[in-house]
């Protein structure tokens, strides 16, 4: 058990203190059973309480993580644009701008686990079994060089994995080395002998303009670049090649939803996007340049939706999806024929 | 939250110099010529002639369409998606002390839900003598409180740590509300499953998890939860809103935001923190030498001048004068503001409109004189347990440039002659 910080005691102390006797019960509610606290309380602490029976490894974990979090988190754990590193940034805590990942900071590895498991993969969240979870950490662990592959994580070697910053926190201190130092009579006069701008945020010039300068000012250009030519078949319906696609599809899933009671997420409903109008899904905030694309006239043929998808970035820059692509071929055509396969 | 700095785009903030220069048509004090008077009086105006709207022509009132700026603000820089991200309460156009719930500040990780009274339940399980369910109804049945209290992100003004950076009030310190909240003591809850099983609570804590995919559960110690947390369903009055916990959110007064869990669904008495992620690898304070800073969870006293300020740059010329701002302290109430206009060399104690209330924000006012010149104007709080709130470069002296997380230094708006004013460093 951690001890407490001498301040929060002395707020315990008269809390309990003040308040000797607990009121009267009201019998309100009901009793929780046992499933449905099973079901909720899930949580895994730094002791590995909580943690179920189950293992995994990081070769299982490098699949599981390329088709559910690398769109988001890299192949290699790295985070692709925004989205969390997880892996690198060993010794940069005492640097400007330190990398704070699982590896370089993360104290405990029970918070990896019991993260992931009732809050990944992003937007579809609590859908991996016990061994994904064990693989997935596994992998993060492995991408940050602290564990070998041939090492299986389960419940009973969960332990034995040490994390190189478990001792690199201490508990609030501000009482000692903050708040005696910053009370009593505070300065009115002659506080300083002159006063010099040392820094401007105009010069940084970082901050959100209002929307309507912004539509003035963001010139983008919408028309998509020209990208190495992709051959496509023009061809009927393949439902065999669609079956392909709908494996392909599971590295979308984290951000688009299909089907009956599909909403929005981080991207699109894709229902019916194959052959329609690019940026135009209901209610989903799209990116300028997508929505200018859209209204310039770019339809989701089987051609553009193909190169679109083999580099997002580059094929429209400033698009909101971060995603890397898909690499062959292959995939390509087949997402696309899954895609025709989904009516609006 | 990233701490990216890349700028997105490298023009001069059109739309500052633009208020300044409209002020000077749109919003001046009424002339009249010699000869004729002004036609607004003169003259009968539609409005004067003419019927307004009639009852429900809006059946849930919005602010009236001039008043369409005063919204929430995001920098999309800051997070790769707005369902994990967070925008700015427009604090720099707001008086009192009372953020409406339409323009208060929203955090979330996985975006906001919509969750129905009817299939709300709250867990109540771990170390007590009955594991419970609650409904919503439930918790209607319980004795209630009413308290006001700010909510204030461990963020609000980390973008600011490594330099002055994001120009307005609005974006240096919007990530913060305040409301008043109708609900029941946490206390209650736990006492009606009973805690008898904890055995001695000093030691105890409660994990706290949302019904959203994100989850984002922490622990809190015992003696938090039986001291002042409220289990709370309703804001000014109202329900809460979507985007800050519909229907049920916890309320932590004086403690970071992220302890406030929204749709909260369980609460689990244990025996030690889970240390879940959202108290280990984010709102964690690393410190110079890479050593992190856990369990900060009071938001130290801290203020700022609202207006003047970059987004309400003044734009009535020289003569009479308020200077307004927010103060707060999480660790009691505000005893008193200090106000500079010479980047901190002197300072004169500014006026409490009302007397400080605990863990809520107290609004201040200055009623001066400006003669035109160039001010550096800067805001300093003090709050019941004698502490003053620190400049920046003792914030940095103990704390270095990494920590993101609770920075409450003192902020400078330099205001140029012209009215406008910007965020600066000063020395």
């Amino acid at each position: 058990m951690l001890k407490f910080p001498k301040s929060t005691v002395l707020i315990a102390a008269s809390v309990f203190l003040s308040n000797p006797a607990f009121a009267e019960k009201l019998g309100l509610g009901r009793a929780a059973l046992p499933e449905e606290i099973a079901a909720w309380d899930t949580d895994v602490r730094p002791d590995g309480t909580g943690l179920p029976v189950g293992s995994g490894d990081a070769l299982i974990g490098e699949e599981i993580f390329a088709d559910q979090c690398a769109a988001c988190h890299g192949d290699f754990a790295e985070g692709i644009d925004n989205w969390p590193k997880l892996a690198g940034g060993a010794d940069t805590l005492d640097h400007e701008d330190p990398l704070k990942t699982v590896g370089s900071y993360w104290p405990y590895l029970s918070t990896a686990y019991d993260y992931i498991q009732r809050s990944m993969p992003y937007g579809n969240a609590g859908t991996l079994s016990d061994d994904d979870v064990y693989s997935i950490v596994a992998y993060i662990l492995y991408s940050n060089d602290l564990i070998d592959d041939d090492f299986v994580l389960s419940n009973e070697t969960f332990l034995d994995v040490e994390m190189p910053n478990a001792a690199g926190f201490i508990f609030d201190d501000r009482a000692q080395a903050e708040y005696s130092q910053w009370s009593g009579d505070p300065c009115m006069e002659n506080c300083k002998a002159e006063v010099k701008v040392t820094m401007r945020a105009m010069v940084l010039d970082v901050t959100p303009e209002e929307t309507k300068a912004e539509e003035t000012t963001a010139v983008v250009d919408a028309t998509p670049e020209p990208v190495e030519e992709v051959v496509v078949e023009v061809a009927a319906f393949d439902a065999e090649l669609a079956k392909a696609g709908e494996k392909v599809f599971k590295k979308c899933k984290s951000c688009h939803q299909i089907g009956d009671g599909a909403k929005n997420k981080s991207g699109p409903v894709l229902n019916g996007i194959f052959d329609n109008t690019a940026g135009v899904v209901d209610g989903f905030k799209y990116s300028k340049v997508m929505r200018k694309a859209g209204e310039d006239g770019l339809v989701w043929s089987e051609t553009e939706l193909a190169a679109f998808l083999a580099k997002p970035k580059k094929y429209m820059k400033g698009t909101k999806m971060s995603f890397a692509g898909l690499k062959k071929e292959k995939d390509q055509l087949a997402i696309v024929e899954f895609l025709k396969s989904l009516e609006d | 939250m990233s701490d990216n700095k890349t700028g997105n785009s490298p023009s001069r903030r059109a739309f500052l110099r633009g208020a300044a220069a409209a002020g000077a048509g749109a919003l001046t004090t009424s002339t009249a010529s010699a000869q004729t008077g002004e036609p607004l009086i003169t003259e009968v105006q539609p409005w004067a002639r003419e019927f307004g709207d009639g009852v429900d022509a809006v059946r849930y009132g919005l602010p009236i369409e001039h008043e369409s700026d005063v919204v929430r603000r995001n920098v999309e820089w800051l997070t790769a998606d707005t369902v994990s991200s967070i925008n700015f309460t427009p604090i720099h156009a707001l008086d009192g002390t009372i953020t409406p719930q339409g323009c208060a500040f929203e955090r979330h990780h996985s975006g906001a839900i919509d969750l129905k009274k009817e299939d709300y339940r709250l867990m109540i399980n771990g170390l007590v003598d009955t594991p419970l369910v609650f409904s919503y109804a439930d918790l209607e049945r319980f004795p209630r409180e009413n308290h006001v209290y700010f909510c204030e992100c461990a963020a609000n003004t980390g973008m600011e740590w490594a330099g002055a950076q994001l120009n307005g009030a609005q974006f240096t310190h919007g990530m913060i509300h305040n409301m008043e909240y109708t609900g029941v003591p946490l206390r209650t809850l736990l006492e009606e499953a009973g805690l008898d099983t904890a055995g001695d609570l000093k030691d105890k804590w409660v994990f706290v998890e949302g019904a959203d995919a994100s989850s984002n559960g922490r622990s809190i110690p015992m003696e938090k939860a039986l001291d002042d947390v409220l289990v709370a369903f309703k804001a000014n009055g109202e329900a809460l809103r979507k985007e800050h916990g519909y229907p049920v959110r916890l309320v932590v007064p004086g403690w970071e935001g992220n302890m406030w869990v929204k749709w909260i669904r369980r609460i689990e008495v244990t025996d030690a923190p889970v240390e879940s992620r959202e108290e280990t690898s984010k709102y964690t304070d690393v410190l110079d030498n890479g050593i992190a800073r856990k369990w900060t969870w009071a938001m130290d006293a801290k203020s700022v001048v609202t207006s003047p300020s970059p987004q309400s740059p003044i734009t009535h010329g020289t003569g009479p004068l308020v200077i307004s701002g927010l103060a707060w302290t999480g660790r009691g109430t505000i005893t008193r503001v200090d106000v500079s206009k010479d980047g901190g060399k002197t300072w004169e104690t500014a006026r409490l409109a009302k007397e400080g209330e605990k863990m809520a924000l107290t609004r201040f006012y200055l009623d001066t004189e400006w003669d035109g010149s160039e001010m550096m104007l800067q805001s300093r709080a003090m709050d019941d347990t004698g502490y003053i709130q620190p400049s920046k470069a003792q914030l940095r002296e103990v704390r270095g440039l990494n920590s993101i997380y609770h920075n409450n230094c003192i902020q400078t708006w330099l205001v140029r002659s012209n009215g406008e004013a910007e965020n600066v460093e000063v020395s």
